[in-house]
């Protein structure tokens, strides 16, 4: 048999391509008081978030290194861009966008999908997003969708009612040095009672080496409202690392739904260190679908706290580590209030060395009685040099709960691959099928041009080969 | 020349010195039905697995020709694009891929590299139409094409299924590995009318069993007994009725000493 499958090179990453810089704004590496001064004065924002960014940052540098996951002794605080603006302009025009910013979006697909499916699109470049649209019915309804900067200028009020309730700075080091930092993401109200149909997306490129992304998004859906929102990214590959780490707030009001799609694909030089969390109250629904295929290292586990009665929290994630990649994802879910459910459904492949670990909690307090819970996290191994791992944490308070756990583990057997040959697919081909098959459960949530993404992705991964 | 011609085949359990295959000899040709019978542990299986090129056997020596091709030379794709196919004893579940996607990606493997070296991939309406006469003539409800492939089938509908990837890849020498075990009445009826309404001068199939009972709906041409890794008796039908009576120690033991 030829061993096609054995020698995929990952340097075969489509989106590692980089722009000459050009930028209005560029502060020295490395963080200290000043810096986070010259990025607030930049902005012209309150003196109020001014104080929470200094606070914010001494609660940063009072936190330990978390040392219980991915190995972050590679990270150098001194060495990252805490900010860059690449241009002065946040276009409502893709005429307006510089014509080189404009080009990557186009090669990264970004226009093309707003005028096939999308209701809004955020485009963040570096630290500040640089193109935003919304369609003008939706906008008509009182849907609120800007980045994270305008609308603290804008919408003050709503902003600092919600703006670091749900994820406080002080509950992790990389919480903390987003709140610190932050700059960019997306800002979303929705009315009660409005649907919004079509997904709204929002992408993040990093450009520059040895870049730090930290923007910070905010979702509010009203009662019985339903939004579903996208984000992509990706960035240059350079032999030196870049830093990406976001904040994600979400609180879906009673009766609403939110669906939060991730598909990250960080060139193999980027650390991801991201929080997400949202808040359900009484019958409402949050879903994350969180693809992690790229960088570095992610540890990255979007959490549900389900405060209301009848809330439903879903975690769908699927993970795939390739050398040199270490994916520690997972979810967390906590049941608060009674007759709660929940389900975490993972699924992670590694390959050539890599490394996935699912880390996940479930929480069932004592006031939740009646709730239930399932978690499957299915790993799939493709070599004998990969390695996956399994950490579920689980904590109930509560009597009368129904919670089930399954998780296994599986080989791409030799077996099954010849199987699929017999029939006259190639090896890889046949490989791929299998991985493609093996995370189906979670594509078929995706919108079909994610799906469709996605499973090209992998089939990348699995050809070693430019498709 | 005959179609398929095995000449003197031995082959291992890959990285061992276990020789299963003790040289084969067998000629075929397209058009005709042969019967391999044995007792378990004889080595059917693992010859029809070295036809297909199974990784886990490695052939140690001899030759097996395919319409002139060296078979032996090709990995288990190449061989499948050539013109054979393995009806397996235990197929593999594919989690996640339905049966249509299944057999379109295989059936596009085989239209590959046509002669202006172009996919030349079927087209769907035409593909969904072949699939679905394909379904009734085995009697698969059309539902189950959208099930994951052999995904908590019963043993029964795998061998259905295998049937119905041969009826869609129309190979020109089909091997069927104890296609009748583990199938009741009704099921070996269809099945081997499945068989039959796909047999035409154009294929030839080998059919390996250890039970004359498919042989009732599916007649053979020429049947061989393989015992112990080698052919020990070839001949036309009448030999499954005389097995049954003498059973396959006794065979083995006969030509032992003749």
């Amino acid at each position: 048999m030829s061993s096609e499958v054995a020698d995929v090179d990952l340097g075969e990453y489509k989106y590692g391509f980089h722009d000459e810089e050009n930028p209005v704004i560029k502060i020295e590496r490395g963080l200290n008081e000043d810096v986070i001064r010259q990025i607030s004065a930049h902005k012209g924002e309150p003196e109020w978030m001014l104080d929470f960014r200094l606070e914010a940052y001494k609660i940063f540098l009072s936190k330990p290194m978390p040392n219980w996951g991915s190995d972050l002794s590679g990270i150098d605080f001194a060495n990252i861009f805490y900010y860059l603006k690449p241009t002065e302009l946040n276009a409502r025009s893709w005429d307006d966008v510089p014509e080189t910013i404009k080009n990557t979006f186009e090669r990264l697909g970004i226009p093309e999908a707003e005028r096939k499916f999308l209701a809004g699109v955020g485009a963040q470049y570096e630290s500040e997003v640089i193109y935003h649209s919304l369609k003008k019915e939706l906008e008509d309804q009182g849907i609120l969708f800007l980045d994270t900067d305008q609308a603290l200028l804008q919408h003050e009020d709503i902003f600092r009612e919600y703006f670091g309730t749900i994820i406080p700075s002080a509950d992790n080091k990389f919480s903390a040095l987003n709140s610190a930092v932050w700059s960019g993401g997306s800002f979303i109200y929705v009315p009660p009672g409005v649907r919004i149909e079509q997904p709204l997306q929002a992408y993040f490129r990093i450009n520059a080496e040895n870049m730090g992304q930290f923007e910070r998004t905010l979702i509010i859906v009203d009662e019985g409202a339903y939004v579903h929102y996208v984000e992509g990214c990706t960035a240059p590959t350079y032999s030196s690392d870049s830093l990406h780490s976001a904040v994600v707030e979400i609180l879906v009001k009673k009766g609403g739904r939110c669906r939060y799609t991730t598909i990250q694909n960080w060139s193999n030089n980027v650390y991801n260190l991201v929080t997400k969390r949202a808040v359900a109250e009484e019958d409402a629904t949050m879903e994350w679908v969180d693809g992690n295929l790229g960088s570095k290292v992610t540890m990255k586990y979007p959490a549900v706290i389900l405060n209301g009665e009848r809330a439903h929290g879903e975690i769908l994630s699927i993970a795939f580590a390739g050398e040199g990649q270490h994916q520690d994802a997972g979810g967390k879910i906590t049941h608060v209030a009674p007759n709660t459910t929940s389900v975490i459904t993972s699924k992670s492949i590694s390959k050539d060395g890599g490394r996935s670990s699912y880390r996940g909690l479930l929480r069932v307090n004592k006031e939740a009685e009646g709730s239930k819970s399932k978690v499957v996290c299915d790993a799939l191994i493709i070599d004998p040099d990969s390695r996956t791992d399994t950490y579920p944490y689980i904590n109930i308070m509560a009597d009368q709960v129904d919670i089930g756990h399954e998780a296994t583990v599986s080989k791409l057997g030799e077996e099954q691959i010849y199987y699929l040959m017999s029939r006259g697919l190639s090896e890889a081909e046949a490989s791929a099928l299998i991985v493609a098959g093996f995370v189906e459960p979670i594509t078929k949530e995706l919108p079909l041009e994610y799906a469709v993404e996605l499973n090209r992705l992998i089939q990348l991964q699995m050809e070693g080969s430019v498709g | 020349m005959p179609d398929l011609v095995i000449r003197n085949l031995h082959a291992n359990i890959t990285d061992t010195d276990t020789e299963i295959l003790k040289g084969i000899d067998l000629e075929m040709s397209k058009g005709e039905i042969h019967a391999i019978m044995g007792p378990n542990g004889s080595g059917k299986s693992t010859l029809s697995h070295v036809l297909m090129g199974h990784p886990g056997y490695e052939v140690t020596e001899g030759e097996v020709m395919f319409e002139g091709v060296n078979l032996l030379d090709m990995a288990a794709d190449e061989r499948s694009r050539a013109g054979l196919f393995l009806s397996f004893q235990y197929p593999f579940a594919v989690p996640g891929v339905t049966v249509a996607n299944f057999i379109r990606m295989a059936v596009n493997a085989h239209r590959k590299g046509g002669p202006d070296g172009a996919d030349n991939p079927v087209r769907i309406p035409e593909f969904r139409k072949q699939l679905m006469e394909a379904m009734e003539m085995l009697e698969i409800d059309k539902s189950m094409a959208s099930r994951s492939l052999n995904d908590g089938f019963s043993g029964g509908e795998k061998k259905r299924f295998e049937i119905l990837q041969m009826a869609m890849l129309k190979p020109r020498l089909a091997i069927l590995d104890e296609t009748d075990s583990g199938l009741d009445i009704d099921a070996l009826r269809i099945v081997s009318g499945g068989i039959n309404a796909l047999m035409g001068p154009d294929m030839g199939t080998l059919i390996i069993t250890h039970y004359q009972r498919i042989l009732d709906y599916v007649q053979p041409d020429r049947i061989h007994v393989l015992v112990d890794g080698r052919i020990v008796r070839s001949g036309g039908a009448e030999l499954a009725k005389e097995l049954e009576t003498t059973g396959y120690a006794e065979m083995a033991n006969k030509e032992a000493v003749s």
